[in-house]
């Protein structure tokens, strides 16, 4: 396709190339470490759930006891396997006695890490079976219902009380919704544990838990079935517990996740080692299990500003699409970010705004984006809220994005009420059907402010590429060049579950996922 | 021919009531939900509830299935209550408001050491937009923030900070005054930290020896000094606001 931007082909190489290399340069950091959390992931995978009498689960309960022990460098599957060849019980036995003090798995006798392996086998054979009949099961009921025509509307529940969010969420299946987002409580992101059971207490958003996605899974299936259309479920991978959310939403399948290379380290200022190690756990399930993730780019623009720093999203798109790619996550998997942020008083904005999300298209031809719509400068007036989303809707039937995050005209207020989402849902399905074409039809005037905007922004993020490949990331993030924001390699938290593997560390999963399995 | 008249202008001020083209029509547009089944009945009730607020000739103008028992409404009414205007006393801070520039003069001519202040975005709370708009050099719409201002020294702690550690830290730094910004207010979380915050200085004795400030979209004044602040800033409050409040305050109390 004949680019409307006249973007140079040869930039966008030049920019995909340096994000490669900086996703490829840092997975030899990755791949000598491990964490707690993404070995509690490998026992939420073996299918270990549950909580010990003070409430803490049974995958923290092992890992602790592990990492006490010194252990961990090891990893969770010698050491299951190891229990699962000594004593003849199965992975869930075996947490439930070390939370009753029963065993202590690092003072077994201990075999070798092949013989551990072959043990742990077929529990993990296990696992992929419960996953794959979820994967199955979408594909089913995708060819039985169907689903809507992109641009996918996509909105946000947040009561803090499942239930509540339950009822949210299926009149906003009826009002027309392709995608619910249950948004997560307040700090949740900061607990080194995922909460058990269903939740009804949270601020600003819900607690991500096993038994809430099921839940939540269930009521819209049902609404799916009453409006003849699959409904899509996405909750957060991200955090301290990003991959063993991730795995949660692979078990109970949620279809689209939060999922960021960098939005923790920047915006919950966790340890960065910590962040990248997690992620690329998290994005192997998240790809193995045909989820759409979303990376969260538009973030940038809530602490930065969108005209001056366009290039810095488009430059982290390209990171996330790469290291996606090191995850094996295919194209359609990608939700890459980005947003309608610029102050709406600015001459030309429009202009601007739908300069990149087409720049976004083009360049990610095959990626599902996801459009995030205006939240900063939205005010109580929320009468020009309504325009600014409707302008914001425009912009996403003329550009083809994938994934339309309503924006709220309540936004600057509270989280939606049911109301809010019904106007917004109307005012996308009126302009996506109003103005369907639009974008076949126009193009754009030769070296114009349209064209000339994206190629500039195009060419400031392949400068900002080559300059981190060179700097490397992890330094680069020290320096503040993302969002503004400054952290320091060892600072911020989650470092201690940080760890070296030794030489006879294992993770079948990530063998496994990786390769080919799909 | 009717006898030509202008329009009336004359508000009365003692009976104050919405305006929508004429005076006193008392004209409102309000859009609300009701968990009934949309139909005639579920109009009925939106019309009713209106004419119980107190409006009369109540008109549902649209109304909307939104599925699951829920019906969506746009009514108007024509308000019949009043408000006394002329009697009305709003809590706002009383300090005039001084430029960078004199500020920074001030504090030479008043003060005489430099002023230290101290913030932080407290609790869970991951919002650090309004602080750095206050504290940071880059400031908000084009004022600068206090980090610009000549004998201040300003620390800004960033966010999710827990209300123990912003205090240590005040304490050892001697600070002048403390500022605190909240922007999540869902059930009420503010209200709770704020609290505890207070709390917190009376019990390390601390509450008269710094002033303390909070601020955040949905903060008031009011709301500050009902929670035990000495003073709350909402909405497009800029550095100068904050700083000129500071000195001034710490001038009447001879904190110098
Ligand atoms: C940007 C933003 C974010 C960014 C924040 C980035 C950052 N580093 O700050 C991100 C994406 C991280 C974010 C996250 C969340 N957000 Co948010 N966010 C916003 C948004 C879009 C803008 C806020 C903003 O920056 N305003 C601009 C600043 C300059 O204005 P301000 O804060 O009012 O500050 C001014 C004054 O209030 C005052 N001031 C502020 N503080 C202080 C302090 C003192 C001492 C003084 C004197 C003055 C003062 O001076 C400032 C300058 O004039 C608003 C929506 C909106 N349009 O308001 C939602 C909003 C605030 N967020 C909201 C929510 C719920 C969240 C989450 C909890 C969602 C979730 N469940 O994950 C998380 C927070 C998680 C956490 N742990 O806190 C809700 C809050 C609802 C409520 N009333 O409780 C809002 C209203 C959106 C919504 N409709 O749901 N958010």
């Amino acid at each position: 396709m004949k680019s409307k931007l006249n973007l140079d082909p040869k930039v966008i190489d030049s920019a995909r190339q340096h994000a490669a290399s900086i996703a490829n340069s840092m997975q030899e950091f990755i791949d000598r470490h491990t964490t707690v959390s993404t070995e509690r992931t490998i026992l939420r995978l073996l299918g270990i759930d549950g909580i010990d009498d003070v409430e803490t689960p049974l995958p923290n309960v092992v890992v602790d006891q592990i990492k006490e022990a010194g252990g961990l460098p090891r990893g969770v599957s010698y050491w299951i396997g190891n229990a699962m060849v000594q004593t003849g019980l199965q992975p869930q036995e075996i947490a439930e006695k070390m939370s009753k003090g029963e065993l202590d798995i690092t003072k077994l006798e201990t075999t070798s890490a092949e013989k551990a392996e072959a043990a742990i086998m077929p529990a993990i054979q296990k696992s992929l079976e419960v996953i794959n009949a979820q994967k199955k099961a979408r594909e089913d009921y995708l060819e039985r219902l169907g689903e809507s025509r992109q641009p996918y509307c996509y909105v946000i529940v947040a009561t803090g009380n499942i239930y509540e969010d339950v009822i949210q969420a299926e009149a906003a299946g009826r009002q027309g919704a392709d995608i619910i987002a249950v948004i997560r409580t307040t700090a949740q992101s900061l607990l080194d544990y995922v909460p058990y059971g269903p939740t009804t207490e949270g601020f600003g958003g819900t607690y991500a838990t096993q038994e809430n996605f099921k839940i939540m899974r269930k009521a819209l299936d049902d609404i799916g079935e009453e409006v003849g259309r699959y409904i899509r479920l996405c909750n957060y991978s991200s955090g301290l517990c990003m991959a063993e959310i991730a795995a949660m939403g692979a078990i109970e399948r949620l279809d689209v996740m939060l999922n960021d290379a960098l939005y923790g380290i920047l915006f919950r200022d966790i340890n960065m080692q910590r962040t990248l190690v997690d992620q690329y756990f998290s994005r192997i399930i998240i790809g193995y299990c045909d989820i759409l993730f979303n990376s969260g780019e538009d973030n940038y623009l809530t602490t930065d500003d969108a005209y001056e720093s366009a290039h810095t999203v488009l430059a982290s798109q390209l990171i996330n699409e790469q290291f996606a790619v090191v995850a094996n996550i295919e194209e359609w998997q990608m939700g890459l970010g980005h947003a309608f942020e610029m102050d709406p008083s600015m001459e030309n904005g429009f202009l601007y705004e739908l300069s990149q999300a087409i720049m976004a298209r083009e360049i990610f031809p095959n990626a599902s984006l996801k459009y995030m719509p205006p939240t900063k400068y939205m005010t109580g007036n929320i009468f020009k809220g309504h325009v600014q989303d409707a302008l914001f809707n425009l912009i996403a039937v003329w550009s083809g994005q994938s994934l339309q995050l309503l924006g709220m005209l309540t936004e600057a207020i509270h989280t939606p009420h049911m109301q809010d989402r019904y106007l917004s849902i109307e005012n996308a399905k009126y302009i996506f059907n109003n103005a369907r074409d639009i974008g076949s039809e126009v193009t754009f005037k030769d070296n114009g402010i349209i064209q000339k905007r994206a190629q500039f922004v195009l060419n400031e993020a392949d400068k900002l590429l080559a300059d981190i490949e060179e700097e490397g990331l992890f330094s680069t993030i020290e320096k503040g060049k993302f969002a503004g924001i400054k952290r320091p390699y060892e600072g911020g938290k989650g470092l201690e579950g940080v760890c070296l593997k030794d030489e006879q560390y294992f993770n079948p999963f990530i063998t496994l996922m990786l390769g080919g399995a799909k | 021919m009717a006898k030509c008249e202008t329009a009336n202008t004359s508000v009365d001020l003692t009976k104050v009531k919405p305006y929508g083209d004429t005076m006193n029509d008392g004209q409102m547009e309000m859009t609300f939900t009701l968990p009934v089944p949309y139909g005639d009945e579920a109009d009925e009730a939106a019309r009713q509830l209106v004419k119980k607020m107190g409006c009369e000739e109540p008109s549902v103008v649209y109304s909307h299935d939104m599925g699951g028992g829920y019906t969506f409404f746009v009514v108007y009414g024509k308000c019949q209550h009043t408000i006394d205007y002329s009697t009305i006393h709003v809590a706002k801070v009383e300090s005039e408001v001084m430029e960078r520039d004199e500020c920074g003069k001030f504090i030479e001519e008043n003060i005489g050491r430099d002023v230290i202040i101290i913030g932080a975005t407290t609790g869970f709370d991951a919002h650090t937009v309004g602080i750095d708009a206050i504290i940071n050099m880059k400031g908000f719409h084009g004022h600068f923030g206090l980090e610009r201002f000549k004998n201040v020294i300003s620390i800004n702690m960033g966010s999710q900070v827990p209300n123990e550690e912003l205090i240590a830290k005040a304490k050892e730094l001697h600070a002048d005054a403390i500022l605190v910004s909240q922007t999540v207010t869902q059930k009420d979380i503010h209200i709770q930290n704020l609290t505890e915050m207070v709390e917190l200085m009376e019990a390390e004795g601390l509450r008269d020896k710094m002033l303390l400030l909070c601020g955040g979209p949905r903060i008031s004044h009011e709301l500050a000094q009902e929670l035990g602040y000495d003073a709350g800033f909402g909405s497009d409050t800029y550095a100068e606001h904050v700083c000129s409040y500071i000195i001034t305050e710490m001038v009447k109390r001879g904190r110098i």
